[in-house]
């Protein structure tokens, strides 16, 4: 099997206003590619969701976006404060945004629902005190 | 009908009008981001009072048709500028969120 086409981000933990800037080189990349909208439009939201959640709850990370024949996989790695109790982070309508947050309009508690619901498989790995690694596969 | 028609229609108005043959195709309703993400579909208009840049990146990625600011809500002009830049229309409603939705229901 052939390599994979490979990309890599640093997702900036400070620039709030920024952030989603992988997520729509990811988008642009996909469209290049050929890759079918509705595709384009799950692999990007489930990244961007990743990707302000790394802003917003671990001071940003890096992402990476691995393209195969048949799959695509998005890996985002963080080492913010780690996720306790994943199965309660994973519940529609559970945050911990603040209200500052929340007055943009995040902190539904819906964005990790919407990667699981987007992608065909998604691990979380967390170690509270080191960080998480999110990984994420959507079949082609 | 397109976004450009629909900016002509009454109480609307086009703030940043990037893609003004998109088709339009249904409406969503709502402020909080990661709903729109979840439940909005391509091709959607886009109702909400949300006015911070963040919402120009959600509308990117959920690939609406465009989004209406409701009850006159305005956009700082920096976030006029990512609009055009990202290619995302923005028209803004005098009415409330229900009546620019029920707007939207007698026209398409
Ligand atoms: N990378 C991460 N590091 C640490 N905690 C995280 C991380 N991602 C998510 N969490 C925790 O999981 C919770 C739920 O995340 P989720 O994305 O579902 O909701 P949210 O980010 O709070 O709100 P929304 O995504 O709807 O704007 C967060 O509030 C946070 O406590
Ligand atoms: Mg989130």
């Amino acid at each position: 099997m052939s390599e994979p086409l490979k990309f890599q981000y640093e997702v900036d933990g400070d620039n709030f206003t920024s952030a989603g800037q992988a997520s729509v080189q990811v988008k642009k990349v996909l469209r290049r590619l050929g890759l079918d909208p509705e595709t384009i439009r799950r692999v990007s939201i489930a990244m961007y969701e990743g990707e302000i959640n790394m802003v917003i709850h671990a001071g940003g990370g890096e992402a990476e976006v691995l393209i195969y024949e048949d799959s695509i996989e998005i890996i985002l790695r963080d080492k913010g404060p780690g996720i306790a109790d994943i199965d309660q982070a994973m519940q529609e309508g559970f945050s911990t945004a603040p209200d500052n947050i929340r007055s943009l309009g995040f902190g539904a508690g819906m964005g990790l629902p919407n990667m699981k619901r987007y992608t065909d498989d998604m691990q979380i790995e967390s170690t509270v005190g080191v960080g998480t690694t999110i990984t994420m596969r959507v079949n082609l | 009908m397109t976004v450009e028609q629909l900016a002509q229609c009454d109480g609307m108005c086009a703030l940043a009008c990037p893609a003004p043959e998109r088709e339009i195709c249904g409406v969503y309703i709502g402020d909080l981001l990661s709903w729109v993400m979840g439940r909005a579909e391509a091709d959607n208009v886009w109702i909400t009072i949300m006015s911070n840049v963040n919402i120009i990146a959600v509308a990117a990625l959920a690939d609406t048709a465009c989004i209406i600011l409701a009850e006159g809500v305005t956009l700082e002009p920096s976030v006029l500028e990512t609009a055009m830049a990202k290619e995302i229309n923005v028209l803004q409603s005098a009415k409330p969120i229900y009546e620019t939705a029920l707007l939207l229901h007698e026209l398409c």
